[in-house]
């Protein structure tokens, strides 16, 4: 056989090998919330004729909570009660045991045998008020998904502000060292479980980025010896080569209307930002200095890009209008303040924030311009808000490994995701996915 | 007495006619002559290095005591400039470059871990155009010369600390054509 097509069946095994080596994300929570909220998660009645699944769903639902620092679930062996409806719950029992919310449920076939549903109900212990009563209806293979999206309305009904628990995350892991190093982009979901290696390349990949719709990825890949900037979908594998010209294609950023791509290139000499319009394939410079120019972010609501520059010196996020115009400064605090990512309500960016030799991430509240820095560092970088603005996920170093962290958004609780192998970064928080 | 002055006469006479005897071969094989076709193998054994400070000779890419076996360029923290120490290794490239037409010259820069990954990208390509531009100052035609950045993407080291963060800020001159 010819020697395209061998090297097209290496690349295939590579990469099922590579998924089915490859270990999940393991969570743990480092700082706990002293306020959360306690409550009982009842392992749900498996009502379907197929086989249990490994995981039930209800535990699925707990781990997503905990993993939130604002819930303190109720653990197996403490469960001295396990009711089925709502007739069988004893409220004395639940406030004994101090629980302020109890949650049951079934998971039975979908009728025309599409899948399953998930039919649950949230109970408020003290007032004894049905909260919730949903039937969420999965496909054959989606318990997972359906147990995030329980996670998401209680999270939501609970605290008011809707969950990430379904959303999913990309980051690069690299393997090995020298000539046998090796890159790969993951897509996993939100708590690790399931990643699939998206593309896998023996040269460098890095700035992963989401489409709004949550099908596409842009990213940077070196595979042609030089920088150059890929969209590819996440469930077809299939990409397209975005740019590739002499200099830097790095940065991409996508727009909330995902029409357009904002990215950085430097074959006019020196890094500018550029937006280019994905239909026609048309771009626009947006910055013209001869200071690096990097790193776009686009406002939720289209009107601003915000980016890393160097013009006063040292790194500094600045913003300009999408439409053009002149920047201004953003940040004022810090000697070097880089790769911002904004919150949903556009009021707040996460920045990797520097002094001396200690990278940290800080939160700068734009309404405020207060300033506040949550992670004990001293090598953070990459800040991805969560969807919903709640945590943030970022990477962080650990001896010479690479993992991922997430921090509230307060700061409050923070936890590890550690890879049991490959040195992991750049990781991208998931739009949310309707 | 007078017969050991006579000896140590005729003695040094001696080693003297012996030590022109063997300098002439090798004048015979001296780099002015390399018009000339080469003698033969038993000559090209005993043939002189090229000189070191010549800088349009190929040879010394792998003479260590060259200037052109050096092909990898310092920065200090978070600068492009090219320091003072460094300036000679650039000039003998540029020696080189802008006498051998064919010569291509691919500068790639490099930046420490510290920062992110995308201005990193910046940085390593600024050092590579820092000596992009002097070589071209110094006689190398643009088309011979390319800058690609790695930023901190290619280490050669994976410690944080000073000693190898040091050793990561660089820009290595590669030769894809000489």
């Amino acid at each position: 056989m010819n020697e395209t097509m061998k090297k097209l069946i290496y690349a295939l095994l590579f990469l099922c090998i590579s998924q089915l080596a490859h270990a999940k994300l393991e969570i743990e929570i480092i700082q706990g919330n002293a306020s959360a909220l306690p409550i009982a998660i009842i392992p749900m009645q498996w009502l379907s004729a197929d086989p249990r699944p490994e995981t039930g769903v209800s535990e699925v639902i707990s781990s997503d909570l905990y993993r939130s620092g604002l819930f303190e679930p109720l653990a197996d062996e403490d469960m001295v009660d396990r009711p089925v409806d709502e007739e069988s719950i004893r409220y004395g029992t639940w406030r004994l045991l101090k629980v302020d919310y109890l949650m049951i449920g079934q998971v039975r076939d979908a009728p025309g045998g599409t899948g399953y549903d998930i039919v649950y109900q949230l109970f408020d212990v003290h007032t004894q008020e049905s909260l919730l009563s949903q039937i969420t209806t999965v496909g054959f293979g989606d318990l997972r998904f359906g147990a995030h999206r329980v996670a998401d309305a209680v999270y939501e009904k609970l605290t008011g502000v809707p969950g990430a628990f379904s959303t999913r995350i990309a980051y690069i892991s690299s393997t090995g060292t020298g000539n046998a190093q090796n890159y790969q982009l993951f897509v996993a979901d939100a708590d690790g479980f399931n990643p699939q290696a998206v593309v896998g390349s023996p040269e460098p990949l890095l700035s992963p980025n989401w489409s709004p719709d949550g099908q596409q990825l842009a990213y940077v890949s070196f595979e042609k010896g030089n920088s150059a900037i890929y969209v590819q979908n996440v469930a077809t594998g299939q990409r397209e080569l975005v740019s590739s010209g002499k200099g830097i294609n790095g940065a991409p950023a996508f727009s909330p209307d995902g029409r357009y791509l904002a990215m950085t290139l430097s074959y006019t000499g020196n890094p500018e930002i550029y937006i280019r319009d994905l239909a026609t394939g048309q771009k626009r410079q947006l910055t013209n200095h001869w200071s690096i120019d990097t790193e776009p972010l686009w406002s939720p609501d289209s009107q601003w890009i915000y980016f890393t520059s160097d013009r006063g010196g040292r790194p500094q996020i600045y913003r300009v209008a999408a439409a053009g115009g002149k920047a201004s400064r953003i940040t004022r605090e810090g000697e070097y303040n880089a790769r911002a990512s904004i919150s949903p309500d556009g009021t707040r960016i996460a920045v990797a924030h520097g002094r001396g030799n200690e990278y940290r991430i800080a939160v700068l509240d734009m309404d405020t311009g207060r300033m506040r820095i949550l992670t004990p560092g001293v090598l953070d970088e990459s800040p991805s808000f969560a969807p919903n603005g709640s945590m943030i996920l970022y990477a962080t170093r650990e001896g010479e490994r690479g993992v991922l962290s997430a921090v509230s958004a307060d700061g409050n609780v923070r936890q590890r995701l550690i890879l049991t192998e490959g040195d992991v970064r750049e990781p991208a928080w998931s739009p949310v996915i309707r | 007495m007078k017969s050991t002055w006579r000896i140590l006469l005729a003695l040094v006479i001696a080693v003297a006619i012996s030590a022109c005897k063997t300098t002439e071969p090798a004048t015979d094989t001296s780099a002015t002559d390399t018009t000339d076709t080469k003698p033969v193998v038993e000559e090209a054994t005993t043939s002189a290095a090229p000189d070191p400070r010549d800088y349009t000779d190929a040879r010394n890419f792998d003479n260590s005591e060259s200037l052109l076996s050096k092909r990898v360029i310092y920065f200090d923290f978070d600068k492009s400039e090219v320091k003072r120490e460094y300036r000679d290794i650039v000039a003998a490239h540029a020696a080189y470059v802008a006498a051998n037409s064919t010569a291509r010259v691919t500068l790639e820069g490099h930046a420490d871990e510290r920062g992110t990954r995308e201005y990193n990208l910046g940085l390593g390509e600024r050092r590579g155009n820092a000596v992009s531009g002097l070589l071209s100052v110094a006689g190398a035609r643009g088309g011979q010369l390319d800058t690609v950045s790695y930023g901190e993407e290619r280490p050669v080291c994976r410690v944080s600390d000073d000693n190898c963060w040091s050793q990561n800020r660089r820009v290595e001159i590669v030769y894809t054509a000489r």
